[in-house]
């Protein structure tokens, strides 16, 4: 569905993604791992068309989109739920909602629902302005807004930052959810444990490069993975 | 001074200031979605001037009106996509190194082609009759500009905050990145936010040159400045500021005269940016910030 090909990214003199090479196929939970600064945001950034790529080729559903301009990607059913929540804080949590289905001219009611039933406080909060939601409640209103473009794949920059751990697991459950009902998911996670419970494939970035791959399962198992990820030693 | 006199130089005074809030609110658009203060907003609004002068000349006015008032939209348009647009990734002080340029570009291009003496501007008929209200004798355009203002701002504030193109705009002049990620085209808002800023500075022409009866390649400099101070006053970004602002300015420049201080009356203005910059920065209904990161 979604396959990147010897992705290369520039910032000024210094090399951000080196060169990486993965693939996501329909209906998968995928997910990226690695360190800080490793290039997680920066390789989803250019696949949602915010940087450009100084090589190589990102293609989806058979077209090549590595130029086109992130508004045209959202069109395709790409959709990108970015680092640090970004939600519009002077809009009510209602509007942050409805601008994500910016592109969309149907009826949006039943998509509402569906946030609601996902994220009950949501609709509680309906009115508020999304600024004094907190961070949990915010990355909550990220995740919604960023299911209201009807995506065909959703790429999530570390939806679990900064909140408590029976959030992280409620937000977790939830993306199980909305991947069982068809959307395609491309996760990015310091949270390396769950994310690798929940994944079909894992990739590790270290460095711009691709260390290591393979099922959420293996990596999971592997000893390297155990000692720099997940905190544990064998 | 009496009170008919009083109330007649109100009424002028709030006439002046509802032209004013027309300019300012271009201002204050257009900071909001690019932190640009576009220096050659007063030039596009001496331009709408000389579109009236000209389309007046060889057509009926209601069409010489709407040509007026879509040549400067056009007119804004086109500033956007030519200086501003390929600027959009350069640093802030080279955008406003453009619209310095444009702006002396528009005041000499205006100079050369219209020579700089005041042409005078056409009489739009019925908007100079004269209406008597008790004592107090006025022209039907001094009571139309705040009433026209008023109405505008309101339409203007239902665009930003009902309409699908103002949540845009609202969401592109809080961040960029977030909006695009929502599919919105940044260029299409952009352009938009500068038709509607250039749209209004033509309405306001019209109303102010009907009034002052000429046009010179400089009339908008000052004005310009003017609302420029009256978006500050009101907190530069926020509509009602703008709107605020540029009554405040106007009647104070009003009362300023009437008192027999005319000499004054422009420095009263820059005093004000300066008393405003230094006691409360963020202006009258300057933007809060409840960023959470
Ligand atoms: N706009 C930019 N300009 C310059 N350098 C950048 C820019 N964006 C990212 N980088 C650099 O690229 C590298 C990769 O950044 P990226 O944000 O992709 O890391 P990451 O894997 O998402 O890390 P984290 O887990 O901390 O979010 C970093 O060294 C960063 O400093
Ligand atoms: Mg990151």
């Amino acid at each position: 569905m979604l396959k990147v090909e010897n992705l290369k990214v520039n910032f000024g003199g210094i090399e951000a993604v080196k060169g990486i090479s993965f693939e996501v196929k329909e209906g998968e939970i995928v997910t990226l791992i690695g360190s800080n600064g490793a290039g997680k945001s920066t390789t989803l950034r250019a696949i949602s068309g915010l940087v450009k790529p100084s090589e190589g080729r990102i293609i989806f559903e058979g077209s090549d989109i590595t130029k086109i301009g992130s508004s045209e990607i959202v069109g395709k059913g790409i959709t990108l739920c970015p680092e640090g929540r970004r939600i519009f804080p002077d809009m009510t949590v209602l509007e942050n909602i409805k601008i994500g289905a910016y592109l969309r001219n149907d009826d949006l009611t039943n998509d509402i629902e569906k946030c609601h039933r996902l994220f009950p406080i949501l609709k509680e909060r309906e009115n508020q302005l999304a600024g004094t939601l907190s961070g949990g409640e915010q990355q909550m209103l990220a995740v919604a807004r960023s299911l209201m473009s009807r995506p065909k794949i959703m790429m999530l920059d570390e939806p679990s930052l900064g909140l408590a751990p029976l959030v992280v697991k409620d937000i977790f459950n939830i993306l199980k959810e909305i991947n069982e009902e068809g959307v395609t998911i491309l996760l990015i996670e310091q949270n390396a444990n769950m994310a690798l419970r929940l994944a079909d494939k894992a990739y590790v970035l270290e460095t711009g490069t691709i260390a290591m791959q393979g099922s959420g399962k293996e990596l999971l198992d592997n000893p390297k993975i155990k000692e720099a990820y997940l905190g544990k030693k064998n | 001074m009496n009170i008919n006199q009083l109330l007649q130089h109100a009424l002028t005074g709030i006439s002046v200031g509802g032209c004013y809030a027309l300019i300012a609110i271009g201002y204050t658009l257009v900071y909001g979605i690019l932190r640009l203060i576009n220096f050659a907003h007063g030039d596009i609004f001496m331009v709408a001037g000389y579109f009236m002068i000209f389309s007046f000349a060889v057509m009926p006015f209601p069409v010489a009106i709407v040509v007026t008032l879509v040549g400067t939209t056009v007119l804004g348009i086109l500033i956007e996509k030519f200086a501003y647009s390929p600027l959009r990734q350069a640093p802030r002080m080279s955008v406003m190194i453009s619209a310095i340029g444009v702006s002396y570009l528009l005041q000499n291009l205006a100079t050369y082609l219209f020579t700089a003496l005041p042409k005078a501007y056409p009489a739009i008929p019925g908007l100079k009759q004269v209406i008597k209200i008790g004592d107090i004798s006025t022209s039907l355009v001094t009571i139309l500009t705040p009433i026209i203002t008023i109405l505008l701002v309101v339409l203007l504030l239902w665009l930003v905050n009902r309409t699908k193109i103002g949540m845009a705009m609202r969401a592109v002049s809080r961040d960029y990145e977030a909006a695009s990620l929502m599919g919105i085209k940044l260029n299409q808002v952009i352009s938009f936010t500068f038709a509607i800023g250039s749209l209004l500075a033509a309405v306001g022409s019209i109303l102010y040159f009907t009034d002052r009866m000429t046009v010179f390649p400089f009339s908008g400099s000052l004005p310009g400045l003017k609302c420029f101070v009256a978006a500050v006053f009101g907190g530069i970004g926020s509509i009602p500021g703008a709107l605020v602002g540029g009554f405040f300015i106007g009647i104070c420049e009003t009362v300023i005269k009437a008192i027999g201080l005319s000499t004054f009356s422009d420095a009263f203005t820059f005093i004000v940016l300066i008393v405003m910059l230094l006691i409360r920065p963020t202006g009258l209904f300057g933007e809060k910030n409840i960023d959470k990161v």
